[in-house]
């Protein structure tokens, strides 16, 4: 089944070294991975083990130190290159969706603005009216003109992956996306990503500390000291 | 949709105290701006108002200092020295001259007035031809003399408000005990001549027990030679002339003492509201650099973010700039009589005079100063790098 799927994503020994004082610190050390088209992903493992460094990479918000990263063959990461803030940001818009633990919604827009955000800057065709429908879909429709402040953290969880998939990304990137969330709450978003991904082939790619939410995952890697294993 | 407009407007309804005290800030030097500008327009427009209403562009009068002299008549008060009354007719003759009238001003201390007495002005006119010269002038009730030996006045609108007479009335010269029947009572001009008291020429002489006449008011013929009559009237002995071009050019170097220190004080009041929309701005930026992270996941570029965070110094300083220019307007009458306690000579008429073309140049000034000091917190928020924001918020 999986040879069937097209590779959007190929990590080759990717390496992420950081600098503190001088001491290096090593968060990452030379991870080779594969995602495939509509793969459902968690990353695993105790604080400091390279979960977010690696997802960072994987999602063009950082660049290696050392290693190559292929997106849908084309190369982005490799040969030490530094690649370009402005280039990273319009390969993020196209092909990315992010959410994040604090949700990053802006309080003095409702729901919806905040929804229609990204729309603002980066518009892919086909777009219209699909706050509505993912709102719909998400079961926010009754809150569509609330603001963030008077939902509850389930809710705004919910209206930022709404936020993230409003520009029809191909791959999903989570990063704790249930950390400032209760256990209901927290199967509850689990749910959600998995039927994203079960009904509409999106890829997802999420860090989590919690085994039961990884578990949805059709793959759990696990991270340690840099360096991921999968089970 | 939203707009990158509404979220720039959106964005500053979050403190919305912060917002306040620095659309204050734009405001109240926007208000000091415009009202600065409007004065220099308004009182130099007044001043030559003024001296147009006086009827004659030149003044011959005996030896003295012409320009104390000149400020003197246009306050309605008293020339220092006489001259003859013949030299009114040589001077009829030169060819530049349409029309020559004498006058004779005289003060005299009047216990009555005010707290502690005051003086009293009269100008003695010629029937003949004083009133041509003030065409512009309208009667409330009554008109002028009857002839040059009548026991009469014609009263300025503020003259008789303030004795408050009507035309039949009579009023007594003091000093002299005389009493004058006034026979007109004149509209509003705008001008001194509000506060001042017309006697025929002959009566007034023979008050104040002299032939002579203190000044003659000179009508020139248009396009005639100006400099040329000035030139020639110098050679009467005794005399200087006064150019009421020369009058506003000196008058106005003595007000723009005062006009470059309001000046430098809008100067200073637009940099401190420049500062503080920079340092308001930036603060909001600094506030939000996770938040400009999580746009810039979105896909937002460094200039969509710089036109955001300028957009909402935009937004700050043309607001500031609206509602200043709105005070201004509502306050002109205020700065009006502020420009009148400060100033050493202030015309009649409006001294501060804003209209739409000043205010909306106004507006475009605060919103240029606004757009530069927006400029830096904006190339910081453009430069904010996701990665390094997020992970700060963890």
């Amino acid at each position: 089944m999986t040879s069937q799927k097209g590779i959007t994503l190929e990590a080759r020994g990717l390496r992420r070294t950081y600098q503190r004082g001088t001491e290096e610190i090593h968060a990452l050390d030379g991870v080779s991975l594969k995602i495939q088209e509509a793969d459902f992903i968690s990353f695993t493992g105790p604080s400091g083990s390279g979960k977010t460094t690696l997802v960072n990479l994987l999602g063009c918000l950082d660049n290696p130190t050392a290693g190559e990263l292929d997106l849908d063959s084309r190369r982005i990461f490799g040969g030490g290159k530094i690649v370009s803030e402005r280039k990273l940001t319009r390969i993020r818009r196209e092909v990315f969706g992010y959410i994040f633990q604090n949700f990053y919604l802006i309080p003095t827009l409702t729901v919806r603005e905040n929804v229609t955000l990204p729309l603002a800057f980066y518009r892919k065709p086909g777009t219209d009216g699909e706050a509505e429908k993912l709102l719909s879909m998400l079961g926010l429709e009754h809150r569509m003109n609330h603001l963030p402040g008077e939902i509850s953290g389930g809710e705004m969880q919910r209206a930022s992956i709404a936020r993230a998939l409003i520009n029809r990304p191909k791959i999903l990137l989570a990063d704790e996306p249930t950390g400032s969330l209760d256990t209901k709450r927290t199967m509850e978003i689990g749910e959600v990503l998995r039927h994203l991904n079960r009904s509409a082939g999106l890829t997802i790619v999420m860090v989590t500390h919690n085994a039961n939410l990884a578990k949805l995952a059709g793959r759990v890697i696990e991270m340690r000291d840099g360096r991921a294993h999968e089970g | 949709m939203i707009s990158p407009f509404q979220i720039a407007y959106k964005n500053l309804l979050r403190d919305r105290v912060r917002t306040l005290l620095t659309l204050g800030g734009i405001m109240l030097a926007s208000w000091v701006l415009v009202s600065l500008l409007g004065f220099n327009r308004g009182y130099e427009r007044a001043l030559d108002h003024d001296i147009d209403n006086m009827g004659y562009q030149l003044m011959v009068m005996a030896k003295g200092c012409p320009y104390e002299a000149a400020t003197l008549m246009l306050q309605g008060g008293t020339g220092l020295r006489y001259i003859e009354r013949s030299m009114v007719d040589s001077i009829s003759r030169e060819p530049e001259v349409e029309q020559a009238t004498p006058i004779l001003m005289q003060a005299y201390f009047d216990p009555n007035k005010g707290e502690s007495g005051g003086i009293a002005g009269y100008f003695g006119v010629e029937a003949a031809t004083f009133p041509a010269m003030k065409l512009f002038y309208r009667f409330r009730k009554g008109g002028w003399f009857q002839n040059e030996n009548a026991a009469e006045v014609v009263m300025g609108f503020e003259a008789a408000e303030l004795e408050q007479r009507e035309v039949g009335d009579m009023t007594l010269v003091p000093e002299k005990n005389v009493q004058l029947k006034v026979v007109g009572i004149l509209e509003r001009t705008g001008t001194q001549d509000d506060g001042t008291i017309f006697v025929p020429l002959k009566t007034l002489q023979n008050i104040s027990e002299t032939d002579k006449i203190t000044t003659i008011g000179i009508r020139v013929k248009k396009g005639a030679d100006v400099a040329g009559l000035e030139g020639r009237l110098y050679q009467l002995p005794n005399v200087q002339v006064v150019s009421f071009s020369q009058v506003k050019q000196t008058i106005m170097t003595l007000v723009s003492t005062t006009r470059v220190m309001v000046f430098s004080i809008a100067v200073i009041a637009l940099l401190i509201a420049m500062a503080g929309v920079a340092n308001t701005v930036l603060m909001s930026v600094v506030e939000r650099l996770q938040e400009i992270g999580v746009l810039k996941t979105m896909g937002a570029m460094p200039s969509d973010i710089f036109l955001l965070v300028w957009t909402e110094t935009l937004i700050l300083c043309t607001g500031g700039g609206i509602a200043g220019v709105g005070l201004a307007f509502a306050f002109a009458r205020g700065a009006d009589a502020l420009a009148r306690r400060v100033l050493p000579y202030a015309p009649k008429g409006g001294l501060v005079e804003i209209d739409l073309k000043l205010a909306l140049l106004t507006i475009g000034v605060v919103g240029v100063v606004g757009l530069l000091s927006g400029a830096y917190p904006a190339w910081k928020a453009g430069r904010v790098r996701p990665l390094e924001t997020i992970r700060s918020a963890v």
